[in-house]
């Protein structure tokens, strides 16, 4: 084997738990200098764990990362923004180049930032003493794939880009298209990472696709088919269709917001994949409906909350105060009513304590949600708003409230119901999925499948 | 861009601060009369840009004044009368600051309780060291501090000097610039591969450092020292970083816009006095002058945003 022949980095068997979750479940995978390798897979398949495997993040919990030609040169450009926005554009590169050091770093600093911007993205119009929160999203954006190619006191080796081209537009991500392909040509190597199947098929040499945190295909990009790429990532869980039955007739529509609409009675599903638009049209539409302080209490909306310690438990109390909170009614708190109400939700949904006097956190995290559940549908209002409510919920719990939800639909309430999974979004009567922030498709009842879910958050067009 | 423009706001304050000054007493427009004016802003200055230091990581620090004071108490005490013992405890004091910001970054421990903690430790000490008022001060700081340099005043040269190096330091060095970073996205400075648990000690320390720069010029000043002598530092400090320009949080500060803030605050209390407001009324006058100059910053910020 040449010096060239080795490649940058092999995994082998590399798998990652944290807790009882497999995020990485034994991947075996190598990236050859001159390469670029696609990667794909749905939410949750491991694509963001592999890359901090690679990138040095944390160590495997078993199996070996390896890199025969040092781990020196290997860059990864995040999905989330991650320069500082108080610094300029040149400082940031300065950050991370360890060379510069002493008096007068800032002129060589500037100059290779220069350099890198005008390679990569010509005419880019990118001011290397402007401070990065002035730049726009896409500029941003720009700048972190500019210092991730750019020499940095060596060469770029391997430049892993997590979603490069999420905010760029289309001219811009087809220079740093042809970039990359002029980067692989010289001998570079790059792990490249997008939901624009039209790109991947573009720009890879090779594409591996991530399901469940395996590899289930690594094939070179001529043995694909689009369709093929598609089956290839889906297939969940085929079963779950199955039980989409005994569904109400929806009613009117009672809202209209951000492109959604919802009959009442009616479950409506958010999906697509993480980070396009559905999180924050959720948290607008709610905010739209409860924070209207002129119109006084008796919101029209309440709130389930995924992120419990975020936006969902209130640690110090107990859990009946917990579930109470909804609906504690003007003036003094009628103690015994409130015990009475937390005792009736215990027994509907099931909570499974001795005594609702105890701490919220003396809970595990599917009964935690379980409160969070009956805070919500304790109160009368006619809309309940989920963030992804069953995030690290087991499965037990989760068919509970799958068939509480129905009830409560059947009785006339509407749900609308943000999820990663897209087994749960099955169970929804209308589906909106989204796509770069913006909805592109709306499915209902028998269209309600993980392919043509699969299908909606993929962008199918050429990158051409 | 707005950034750039960020320091605009403390000179336009200053300026017309100065100019309401010299308009009531018109005898303080003079080498002796600015002097006295901007005299006590030294220790205040330093001790701003000490605060600046902390906030510069996105924590603040409730001990300044107690902290202050203490180095006042070693200054006019140890430093007098033993000065290798006086140096060693302020080198001393200074790397307890460090230990400090690596203790709160390590265990994730909420800077404002720590350092709130802290100030008790330091006031105690100080009352240690100097049960009653009294003490001297070295006679080589009392020189610095009452030197008259030809056509400027001291105060000025000094606060001129205080603002130039800071700006290196911070805005200019290659480490001020990482510290900075710390503040905007710790995240990114890590990935980077900084150690980021030293560069907040770092930044800790020079804090320290700058602390024990402002009692030592405080007794200068005074001749004398008190285990309560700085306290209201804490608040001024913290006040006159974000007068001058400096934001809570994101690394977000300016070492001139902090010392002219802090020659601000200086003279608002001035200028109350020459307004001849009742003692009683001008603190609350003081607050007001804070109050109208960041609701200033903000209509400007948001014009900024909308735009």
């Amino acid at each position: 084997m040449t010096e060239t022949d080795k490649p940058v980095v092999a995994l082998r068997d590399a798998a990652k738990h944290f807790g009882p979750v497999k995020a990485l479940d034994g991947v075996s995978l190598s990236v050859a200098p001159g390469e670029c390798l696609g990667l794909v897979g749905h939410n949750g398949a491991g694509k963001s764990t592999l890359v901090n495997l690679i990138n040095g993040t944390f160590g495997p919990s078993s199996g070996t990362v390896d890199f025969p030609g040092g781990a020196g040169d290997v860059r990864a450009v995040f999905q989330e923004l991650s320069l500082c926005p108080n610094l300029t554009v040149a400082e940031n590169l300065a950050m991370a180049h360890p060379a510069l050091k002493g008096v007068g770093w800032r002129r060589p600093a500037g100059a290779e930032i220069r350099a890198a911007l005008d390679r990569v993205f010509p005419d880019h119009g990118i001011d290397a003493d402007a401070e990065v929160d002035t730049l726009t999203i896409a500029e941003r954006q720009m700048v972190e794939i500019a210092i991730g190619f750019a020499p940095r006191g060596g060469a770029a080796r391997l430049v892993i880009l997590d979603e490069p081209t999420s905010s760029l537009d289309e001219g811009i991500a087809r220079q740093l298209l042809s970039h990359v392909k002029a980067f692989c040509a010289a001998g570079g190597a790059v792990i490249f990472i997008s939901h624009m199947l039209g790109e991947v098929f573009d720009v890879s040499s090779r594409i591996v696709v991530l399901k469940d945190g395996t590899v289930v295909a690594d094939r070179p990009v001529g043995d694909f088919t689009r369709a093929g790429l598609v089956d290839a990532m889906g297939h969940v869980a085929t079963e779950g269709a199955a039980q989409q039955a005994a569904r109400s007739a929806p009613g009117e529509v009672i809202l209209r917001a951000e492109g959604l609409e919802a009959r009442r009675g009616e479950v409506v599903g958010l999906s697509g994949l993480a980070g396009h638009g559905q999180a924050a049209a959720l948290a607008r539409l709610y905010l739209g409906l409860s924070s209207d302080w002129r119109r006084g209490r008796g919101a029209g909306a309440v709130f389930v909350a995924g992120d419990r310690p975020r936006d969902g438990v209130l640690p110090l109390w107990s859990i009946l105060r917990n579930v109470s909170i909804s609906v504690l009614g003007r003036g003094l708190v009628d103690r015994a009513a409130e015990r009475r109400l937390a005792e009736d939700w215990r027994k509907r949904i099931g909570i499974r304590t001795d005594d609702l006097t105890n701490p919220i956190l003396s809970l595990s995290g599917g009964n935690q949600q379980k409160v969070l559940f009956a805070r919500a549908l304790a109160s009368d209002a006619p809309i309940v708003v989920m963030d992804d409510p069953m995030r690290g919920v087991d499965v037990g719990t989760k068919q509970d409230v799958y068939a509480m939800i129905r009830a409560e639909a059947a009785k006339g309430r509407t749900f609308l119901w943000y999820s990663t999974e897209t087994e749960e979004v099955c169970q929804c009567d209308r589906v909106f999925v989204f796509r770069n922030g913006e909805i592109s498709a709306e499915l209902t009842g028998e269209q309600i499948t993980e392919e043509r879910i699969l299908e909606a958050s993929f962008e199918m067009q050429e990158a051409s | 861009m707005l950034s750039r423009y960020r320091i605009i706001l403390p000179v336009v304050s200053l300026a017309v601060l100065l100019a309401a000054t010299f308009y009531m007493q018109p005898r303080a427009m003079s080498y002796f009369g600015l002097n006295l004016l901007f005299n006590l802003a030294v220790p205040i200055a330093l001790a701003t840009i000490a605060q600046m230091m902390i906030i510069m990581v996105n924590d603040i620090d409730l001990s300044l004044g107690a902290f202050v004071s203490l180095a006042a108490c070693i200054t006019a005490t140890y430093l007098n009368d033993t000065p290798l013992l006086g140096v060693l405890i302020l080198l001393g004091l200074v790397a307890s600051y460090a230990l400090m910001g690596a203790v709160i970054h390590t265990l994730d421990l909420p800077a404002i309780v720590v350092t709130l903690g802290m100030s008790f430790v330091w006031g105690g000490l100080a009352l240690f060291i100097l049960p009653t008022p009294g003490g001297a001060a070295p006679g080589w700081i009392r020189t610095l501090m009452t030197v008259k340099p030809a056509l400027v005043p001291m105060a000025v040269l000094a606060a001129v000097l205080i603002a130039l190096v800071t700006h290196l330091l911070v805005i200019r060095s290659r480490l001020g610039t990482v510290l900075r970073g710390v503040g905007g996205n710790a995240r990114s400075i890590a990935r980077a591969g900084w150690n980021v648990t030293v560069l907040k000690a770092t930044a800790y320390g020079l804090a320290g450092l700058f602390g024990v720069l402002a009692g030592m010029a405080l007794v200068g000043l005074t001749t004398s020292a008190d285990a309560n002598i700085a306290l209201r530092y804490t608040l001024l400090s913290i006040a006159g970083v974000i007068l001058g320009g400096g934001e809570f949080i994101g690394g977000k500060v300016s070492p001139v816009g902090a010392v002219i803030g802090a020659l601000t605050l200086t003279l608002a209390a001035s200028f109350l006095s020459f307004l001849r407001l009742s003692p009683d009324w001008q603190i609350g006058a003081q607050g007001a002058i804070l109050i109208l100059v960041l609701t200033a910053r903000l209509l400007f910020s948001r014009r900024g945003a909308a735009a």
